[in-house]
Formats: structure tokens, sequence, C-alpha cells
């Protein structure tokens, strides 16, 4: 469908999911929680023990050697967590999810590669994290070819695309089992939350043509005779502006079912390079025709949430090639941080409480900015198929 | 220049012969003693002592546009600037922005041509660059701020919208082929996003001004011949008293080049054309048909002022239009006007949105534009069927020696 934008969070609680890509800026926001003293890690044995509580995140050690790297992590805050391991870019080398409070769970993370990561507890699954410096030193043997490092990539984001459809499942139930109840205000909500996973996988969705026009088709949509208007945006509609209807859950049942078959489909999906790196631009090509424009959520208005969500997904799948676009053109990854940044800095500024200020509250003078912003970024993204593939 | 260019560059002989007229002088490049061209196949020289575009024979087709930095990063700046200029090198000689760069590289990356110009001759292609006061503040330049880029005053009627007007810099690109210069401004915006981004753009389609002694006068959308009087290439002294930035007027990095000053101006042509063919004619002071000054014969007969008719009236009005904007009526002052007509389409309420895209380049806007359109602001009853809906003002700095880029002079000067 090639236009798709969806809503997003409105409490951004994501429960559920990681919440993604941090990015750079958040440094500002992220408490630097030291990692521990215990210098010289794990190193040769045991699992390196993490203590995530609300406001902290003690890693017991700020190094390891490349390899195979184990954090132990106990949640001993009140709150839902999980714990990331960030490489340059903030792209995702392992996450672990939905800590409970009480729970000890294990990352077991292949890193390759000696250099500078970030650790990161995410309480309440929130936000940009409690990060620290985390090193790794020297170099796991194997065979670095170009093939296995654009395997890495295309597992690393087949791995990401699979947690975000793990968190949009449950999500997306609750913002179901809202409309079902009658919880017109809940189901408000809920419905930028839930799309915002939507969003971020947006081009691995899209390419189920049956599934993209059922979930996320707009009203004025071309379609068979017979076939009925559904998704998101029908129940945006009746949520927004037409009041829920006898079929309105229904409708969202449907959209459940339909969810799931969305992640059957994934697990089997095999993705390239080249479509990770399209997927990148397709996503910024979502924000500035369906975004900027208010077209996607236009009776929710909510499309910042979407935006943010579309950005998060472009930058998870730069992330996921970032070793190969560092190899190939060592330019052009800064550049992309920078742009991310500035994107994601412009959007901060439309920040209300967990969510974003509405379409329609924003001025000529807003969009002419946002669309600044995605124009300096959709320029080097649209560059990374090439140096992918060079 | 290197790998395919659009099309094979035209040898000088061959394109003059098939062209019409212009012998012109090809405007003060180096290379200024070869003959200037104005048809497709002709090549403008891109490099020598003044920019291409000003007094190079007005080409029939224009694409300007003004755009806002969004870096104040110098060498971000002077990375865009040398690229630009490299790309524009070789747009003007017909060629891709680079070397196989529509369809020849990596099947997997966009183009870094947008292509369109693919097969297209040079046409005469210009691009012309200034660079606004708004360039020099982000920059931290202000010490190099010339004194001609001061604000321009208010005029009387000015309906200036700020989304039209203004600007950090600035590119004219003028062809015989509307797409040649369309293809220009694309891929230089292209080039800029992250560091610049458009501010406005104006398309135009019919010369009005002739900048040549061997161009014929054109008319505006009024119907009237428009510039008979212009400062032409062929001028000598006069380009250097009125168009060319001398030593000694401001800092050394402007020397030789020239302000540009535009203004978009719409007509509402359609109240012009329930006016009377007299009363048009007593408006802008010439005759329709010809362009002759009212009482003369023939249109590059001097204006009289001084004539009276029967009745003791001015044979040319005294608020006609071209007593005001004339030399005599203002101290001497003439400029280079190299403007176009526009149509954007319509308004909304069935009429054309359409006027004048004045374009002058001159040594000094606030001694020469700035005392003539006062002048026509405040008298002239044209103004009551056209009103000024843009305005900026740039600084073009002089021609390109081997190997320097646009604004050089200023950041590195």
């Amino acid at each position: 469908m090639s236009r798709t934008s969806r809503p997003g969070l409105r409490t951004s609680v994501c429960t559920g999911a990681l919440a993604v890509l941090a990015m750079a800026g958040c440094t500002s926001t992220a408490p630097q929680a030291t990692g521990g003293d215990a210098g010289g890690g794990a190193a040769g044995g045991g699992p390196i023990a993490v203590d995530a509580g609300d406001t902290a995140c003690d890693v017991s050690a700020a190094d390891a050697p490349a390899g195979t790297i184990t954090f132990a992590v106990s949640n001993t805050g009140s709150k839902v967590t999980e714990f990331y391991l960030y490489g340059v870019g903030d792209r995702i080398m392992g996450e672990v999810e939905n800590i409970g409070p009480g729970l000890t769970r294990q990352l077991i993370v292949e890193v390759p590669d000696g250099g500078d990561y970030e650790t990161a507890c995410k309480p309440g699954m929130v936000g940009d994290g409690i990060r620290a410096p985390f090193a790794v030193t020297g170099t796991a043997t194997r065979s670095v070819d170009q093939d296995t490092r654009l395997a890495e990539a295309t597992a690393g984001y087949k791995r990401w695309v699979t947690s975000q459809i793990e968190a949009f499942l449950p999500k997306t139930q609750e913002f179901v089992d809202a409309v079902k109840a009658g919880d017109v205000e809940g189901a408000k909500a809920l419905f930028p939350v839930s799309r915002t996973y939507w969003e971020r996988i947006e081009p691995v969705a899209e390419s189920f043509g049956d599934l993209d026009p059922k979930m996320d088709g707009r009203e004025d949509d071309e379609r068979d005779p017979g076939v009925e208007f559904t998704g998101f945006h029908r129940l945006e509609k009746d949520l927004w502006v037409d009041g829920l209807q006898p079929d309105s859950g229904a409708i969202g049942d449907q959209l459940m079912a339909d969810a799931r078959d969305l992640q059957t489909r994934v697990a089997a999906l095999e993705l390239t390079p080249v479509q990770l790196a399209n997927g990148a631009k397709e996503l910024l090509d979502e924000v500035a025709t369906g975004k900027i424009t208010g077209e996607e959520d236009r009776y929710s208005h909510t499309d910042l949430w979407d935006f943010k969500a579309n950005v998060e997904g472009s930058q998870g799948a730069v992330a996921a090639l970032r070793p190969v676009i560092d190899e190939k053109d060592p330019t052009l990854g800064p550049l992309l941080d920078e742009r991310f940044e500035a994107v994601d800095d412009l959007l901060e500024t439309y920040r209300v409480g967990d969510g974003y200020k509405l379409y329609t509250e924003l001025t000529a003078d807003d969009t002419r900015k946002m669309s600044d912003a995605v124009d300096a970024l959709g320029e080097p993204i649209s560059q990374v198929a090439g140096v992918v593939t060079a | 220049m290197t790998g395919l260019s659009r099309r094979h560059l035209f040898g000088w002989a061959g394109a003059g012969a098939a062209l019409a007229g212009v012998g012109a002088v090809a405007g003060c490049s180096a290379t200024a003693e070869r003959p200037a061209l104005s048809g497709a196949e002709s090549v403008v020289p891109f490099r020598g002592r003044h920019q291409a575009g000003i007094v190079t024979p007005a080409q029939d087709r224009l694409h300007f546009v003004a755009l806002d930095l969004t870096t104040d990063n110098r060498e971000r700046v002077i990375g865009l600037l040398e690229k630009w200029t490299a790309a524009a090198e070789r747009m003007v000689a017909g060629a891709e922005t680079t070397p196989g760069g529509a369809v020849n590289r990596n099947p997997d990356a966009p183009p870094d041509d947008t292509g369109e110009a693919l097969g297209l001759p040079a046409s005469s292609l210009t691009l012309t660059f200034g660079v606004g006061a708004g360039l020099i503040e982000k920059l931290g330049l202000t010490d190099r701020m010339p004194p001609g880029l001061a604000p321009l005053p208010a005029f009387t009627g000015d309906q200036l919208d700020p989304a039209t007007s203004g600007g950090d810099l600035c590119i004219q690109a003028c062809s015989q082929d509307p797409q040649v210069a369309v293809h220009a401004v694309r891929n230089l915006v292209r080039m800029g996003f992250g560091t610049t981004a458009v501010r406005w753009s104006q398309l135009g389609f019919g010369r009005t001004s002739s900048t040549s002694t061997a161009q014929a006068t054109p008319r505006n959308l009024f119907g009237f011949k428009d510039g008979t009087h212009n400062v032409k290439a062929e001028d000598g002294a006069e380009l250097d008293r009125h168009v060319w930035v001398q030593p000694g007027d401001g800092p050394a990095w402007l020397d030789g080049g020239s302000y540009l000053v535009a203004r978009r101006i719409r007509m509402h042509i359609e109240i012009w054309d329930r006016t009377s063919l007299s009363e048009q004619e007593r408006i802008i002071g010439r005759d329709k048909g010809e362009g002759a000054p009212l009482g003369e014969q023939s249109e590059f007969d001097l204006a009289d002022y001084t004539a009276t008719g029967p009745t003791g009236e001015p044979v040319i009005p005294t608020i006609a239009h071209i007593r005001l904007a004339s030399a005599d009526n203002l101290g001497g002052v003439r400029i280079l006007r190299r403007g176009y007509n526009f149509v954007d389409g319509s308004d909304g309420q069935g009429h054309l949105n359409a006027g004048l895209f004045f374009i002058a380049f001159l040594r000094d806007p606030h001694a020469q534009f700035v005392p003539m359109q006062s002048a026509l602001a405040n008298s002239d009853d044209l103004m009551e069927y056209i009103e000024h809906t843009g305005s900026a003002v740039f600084a073009c700095p002089a021609g390109l020696g081997e190997g320097a880029y646009w604004g050089q002079s200023l950041l590195e000067g």
C-alpha cells in the first residue's frame, strides 16, 4: 500500500516491547549509571550480573572479551524492565525484554568485534534507558567476509522485527479489548501506542500485500466489490468520528487475527540487505507523504506517533546494516547519525507527556521544519542500498 | 570533462551558423570575444571575469530558486558549494551532474543525475549564483557584508509574502529549454538537502528584456515591449558604471560582481485587458504596436519628455511608466533588467496568477533600484494593475577562475 502511516503511542507505556532504538540525543535524558567496577569483567566465564533497578542499572563488568557474552539481568525494581547491548549507531546487538520485578533472565549475545558498546536498562520499557559504556576487547575468530556481515545484518534486523511483532500483538490486543469493552477513551489512548510497533516494521508488513490493506487501509482506498473498510483506520474512525458500531468488536477481532497471521508469516520471511536498505528509505518516504501531510491519521491526528515510529524503523534497518556501511563508505554512517539525531531532536520539541502534539496543532512552519529534516535524512538514506551492494 | 555528456558539445562555428542573429558579447567572460550563441546547441562559458547569466543574451526560460542554509557549519557549506560548482560546470556544458550519473551506475542506488535532461543539448544554460545577507550572517562573516545587501525599504503598495521573499542564497538558471533549466535547479537543490532548503522558486517562460542589441525587444504580459532602453552587453563603460561592482564600492570579495534584485510582480491582467488601448499607451508611455515612445515613430527613437500636445499637455504623461523609470527622471540611474513573464496557474478566483518576475542586475541597489521603485510605487498608474508580492536581494560574486568554486571569494578571500 503506497500510503501507509499510522498513529503511534499515546501513552508510551510500550509494554511488551522494547522501545527500540533509542537514539542519539538520548544521553541528555539518560542518567548514566556506572557499570559497576568489576573491571575485567566476566572474562572467561560466568555471566555478567546486571542489577536492573527503577533508577539504576549496575553492570558488574564494564568490559568483556569478544565472543559470546552472557548477562544475567535481575530486575530489582518495581517496573517491568528490559536490557540491551548497543553497538555504534545504537545497533542492537542483543536484548532481553519483559523482565518482571524479582525475575532474572539471561541475555546471551555474540559480539565478534572489539570496540565501544553500551549497555542499557529500560525500567518501564520506555525511553532511551539507563546507559553505560561497555568495552569489548579483542576480536573473536570468525570469517568476516562480506557475505557474513550481510547475513549478520539481515539476521539482526529479523530479530528486531520479530521483537516488534511480539510487542505489537499484546498491545493491539489491549486496544481491541478496550474497543470491545466500549471503553472509548481507553481505546483512543491505546490506538497510537499499538500502531507504533506496526509503523516501525511497516515495509515488512507491507510486503504482505493482502494483509496491509486489511489492517491499515484507508476509507477511500479502492477495494474490490464486497471488500469492506477494516483495520486500524476503520476503528480510528469509529472511535473519533462515528462512535463505536455494532461490528466494531468484530473488526477488532479480525485485526488481531490478521496480526497473528503477520507474525506467522514474518517468522518465515527471508530478507535481503537491499530490502533492508530500501525499507529504511521507504519508511522515510512514508513520513514525507503520509505523516507530515496528516493524511494517515485523519481522524485521530496522532500522526507524530507514526512519524516517530517510522523513523525508528528506518534507524533499525540502518543500524543492522551499519557494519557493512562503515566498511564500504566510512562517511555515510556518521552523516546518517547526525541527520537521524536532527530529526529526533526536532520531534522531541513536539512531545507532550508520553506522546506528541496532534497534527491539527501543528503550524505550517512546524511541518516545514519536519519536511526539511526528513529531506536532509532522505538523501543519505537513499544511498544506503547502493553502498551496501557496491 | 569526462564521461558521458548529455550530448556532445557543438563547435562554435557550427552552432553559430544555425542561429539567428546573436552576435553579442558572450557576457563578461574571459572568452568574451567569442560570439554569444543563443540557440539550443550553444554552450555559454561557465568561467570568466564575470558570471554568465547577467549580460549573456537573455535566454527564453528561467528557473530561479532561493534557498536557506539549514546549517551554520562553514565547512559543510563549502563542501556543498564545491559540489555545486562542479555539477553546474558540467550541466552548463550539456553534461550530467556526474559522469554517467543518470544511468550508468549501481542499479541499487538512485542515480546521481535525475535524468530528465538526458539527450538534451546545452541550450545556452547559465547558472548564476548569489548570496543573501542571511548566508553572511549565519556563517559569521558580517565584517564582509556588502552595503548593497542592506534591506530594501518598504515601497508603497507592497504586498510582500515572506514565503516568496528573501533567501540565504540564490541560483538563477536560464536556458532556451525549460527542461534544461528545471533539471539544473532540481539537481542542485537535491545536492543541497541537509545543508540548504528551498525557500521559494519561480519559473519564467518568456524573457521580458533584451540584454544585447542583437536581440529583439520582447513583450511582457501587458502586451508591451519592455526593456527597450535596457543596459546591454555592448554598452562597455555603462556596464562598469551601472552593473558591475567596482573596487572600493564595498568588501573586495564582491568586486566585479553584481547585485541581483528580484521582485515577483503579480499583474492583474484581466483588469488590464479591459483598459482601452489609448489608456494602456498613456500608462506605459509607448505605442503598443511599434513600441515607439509616444510622439515618436519607432521603438528606439529617444523619448522626448518635453514635447507637448495641442492643449499643452505633455505628450508622454507625467506619470507614464517610461518617464518615471527613465534615467532622465532619476538623475542618470540605469539598471540591467533580465526579467521573465510567469503564469503560476490560476488563483482560485478564475484569474490567471500571472505577472512579471523582475530581475535586475546593478551595481548598487540602494542608489539605483530604490529611487526607481520609489518613483514608480508613488506615482505610476501601472501600480493599479500590479502588486509586488515577492522581493529579494542577492550579491552575485564575480566570475570564477579555473578551479574556483561559487562563493570562494567570500568564504576564503
